[in-house]
């Protein structure tokens, strides 16, 4: 093309091209728009959604799974033995309980939402719930104590747990004398491993 | 005015009054060109803009404007003090005195000058040194860019808009926007656009040329005010913000108002030199000194929200195809305009 018939070329094209845009966006102008007015209307969360934990602490057994399986240590589980004469009850998945728990404390700003803990939780008593709405002024605030031990029972259980203690203690030291030492075991040796090199 | 005159019988007291007048329309009309440009901004991007102060946000330029009221009135310790305190004021009184001579209605004119088309051009003009004022006395390099940029934009820009406004001259005889305005009048055939009030066979040839010229000044005046796809001087992604980086508070707000009262000024001048001005398009119905005041607004106003679309559509120019556009097309097709329009005018 000759730069003339560049020159006009130029003109219509950039005018076309003005109002190819023009017409996409007048047609956005009259779409629906994609905002949803948050704190008002909520977009629905999906079913599995993983969200704020919560432990039923009724069906905990204290075994310390989720405390384990937490990549990024944000639960902390205390126990206290019960004695035998302490019933505690059983879960709703019928295990016996036989843990005290003083404390079952989630940091949920340490929380990475990546619900390891659930899964090993023999009793599904740790779960992620739908609630995200949680802020808090406070960063202490967001440590969530999921016992509900009083600090007397606590004291309670570890006195009993001593008394206890002592008992047995007392038991097996009475026991101690009667018992024969255990004659020494023949310790086989191990049987000689061919080596593996020349074979 | 005479009655307002004879009402108050006291010269100064009306001339306050008169010359306020203006003021008071220019901050309305901010109010409502802002709020019309954050909703169409928003809409055009699949949004809802502000929807909380008020019903659908209606409140938000007035709580804005109170925002910017109270801040703080910043002054960089390097600054040309007397320069960067002053620059805003000499941006806004260049846009305010432009209003002087806008026709708003048949009976209303600030000061029916002679020469007030071309005094439009002048006070244009007035703007521009309190832009590149306030790039230079910011001592900002951003600022300064955005300065320099202003003036070389808006001095480019200048010469097809004052080309076009001869074109509109060449035909109506009077550079009186109120006479140009007057001389359209009688329905939306009359309008310059379409060739004027002339014989049916000098209109239809003059036609093609009027829709051109009319076509080129409203792209000139939407780089004369500094909007996408012109807006060099304030290119955000570029230079910050531009000539007012370092300004804030009340001497931000006397440049933004100043910037959106310019964009009503073009859009009038738009408006009175070809579509009309204040008499109606339907000839003698609805027509009169209240309606032309509904006609010269609404007219202005369509255009101020086809700038608002074009904003939202187009990315913005590089300096030198601004430079190419005003030089190497504009004027050139303006010239062309003003020789076939005296020829037909001629013969």
């Amino acid at each position: 093309m000759s730069s003339i018939g560049t020159y006009f070329y130029n003109i219509f094209h950039s005018l076309y091209t003005v109002v190819v845009g023009m017409r996409i966006t007048i047609k956005h102008l009259f779409t629906r728009s994609a905002t949803v007015q948050y704190p008002t209307v909520k977009m629905k969360i999906p079913e599995r959604a993983r969200n704020r934990l919560f432990v039923n602490i009724d069906d905990c057994i204290g075994c310390d799974q989720c405390a384990m399986a937490c990549p990024v240590d944000c639960i902390t589980i205390e126990t206290i033995k019960s004695t035998p004469d302490m019933d505690l009850g059983m879960t709703s998945k019928n295990t016996k309980k036989r843990l005290y728990l003083p404390r079952f404390d989630i940091d949920i700003a340490k929380c990475c939402y990546c619900g390891l803990c659930v899964w090993p939780c023999p009793t599904e008593c740790i779960v992620m719930t739908d609630v995200y709405e949680f802020a808090e002024y406070d960063r202490k605030d967001l440590i969530y104590s999921f016992s509900n031990m009083t600090e007397e029972e606590i004291a309670a259980a570890k006195v009993r747990l001593e008394q206890y203690n002592q008992e047995q203690a007392a038991k097996k030291a009475a026991a101690v004398p009667a018992k024969e030492p255990a004659p020494p075991a023949a310790n086989p040796l191990p049987p000689s491993v061919p080596d593996i090199g020349k074979a | 005015m005479e009655f307002i005159q004879t009402l108050l019988a006291n010269q100064l007291v009306v001339s306050i009054l008169l010359s306020a007048l203006p003021l008071v329309f220019i901050i309305l009309m901010v109010l409502v060109v802002l709020y019309t440009e954050m909703k169409v901004a928003a809409h055009i991007q699949d949004r809802v803009a502000y929807m909380r102060t008020g019903w659908h946000g209606v409140l938000q330029p007035i709580a804005d404007m109170l925002k910017l009221l109270q801040k703080e009135d910043i002054i960089p310790t390097k600054a040309d003090k007397l320069l960067f305190r002053a620059a805003p004021f000499i941006a806004f009184t260049g846009t305010y005195v432009a209003y002087a001579v806008l026709p708003f209605s048949s009976i209303y004119i600030g000061s029916n000058i002679n020469l007030g088309a071309f005094f439009l051009v002048a006070a244009g003009s007035l703007v521009v040194i309190g832009i590149l004022m306030a790039g230079w006395a910011s001592n900002n390099k951003w600022s300064l860019f955005g300065g320099v940029r202003s003036a070389a934009q808006m001095i480019s820009y200048e010469i097809p808009t004052a080309l076009a406004v001869i074109i509109a001259v060449m035909i109506t005889g009077s550079l009186n926007l109120q006479e140009v305005t007057k001389f359209q009048d009688g329905g939306i055939g009359n309008w310059l656009v379409f060739g004027g009030p002339l014989p049916w066979m000098q209109k239809l040839m003059l036609m093609p040329f009027t829709v051109i010229t009319f076509f080129i000044l409203f792209v000139a005046s939407i780089a004369e005010v500094n909007r996408t796809p012109f807006d060099l001087p304030e290119a955000e992604s570029e230079l910050v913000q531009g000539f007012n980086t370092e300004y804030s508070g009340m001497r931000f707000a006397m440049f933004y108002l100043s910037e959106y009262a310019n964009l009503f000024t073009v859009s009038a001048v738009v408006v009175s030199l070809f579509l009309g001005g204040w008499s109606s398009p339907f000839g003698a119905f609805m027509s009169g000194p209240v309606w032309g005041v509904f006609w010269f607004t609404s007219k202005a106003f369509l255009f101020i929200l086809i700038q608002i679309w074009i904003r939202w559509t187009l990315p913005r120019l590089r300096v030198d195809q601004l430079m190419y556009v005003s030089w190497k097309v504009l004027t050139p097709w303006l010239f062309v305009c003003i020789f076939a329009v005296g020829l037909i005018l001629v013969i």
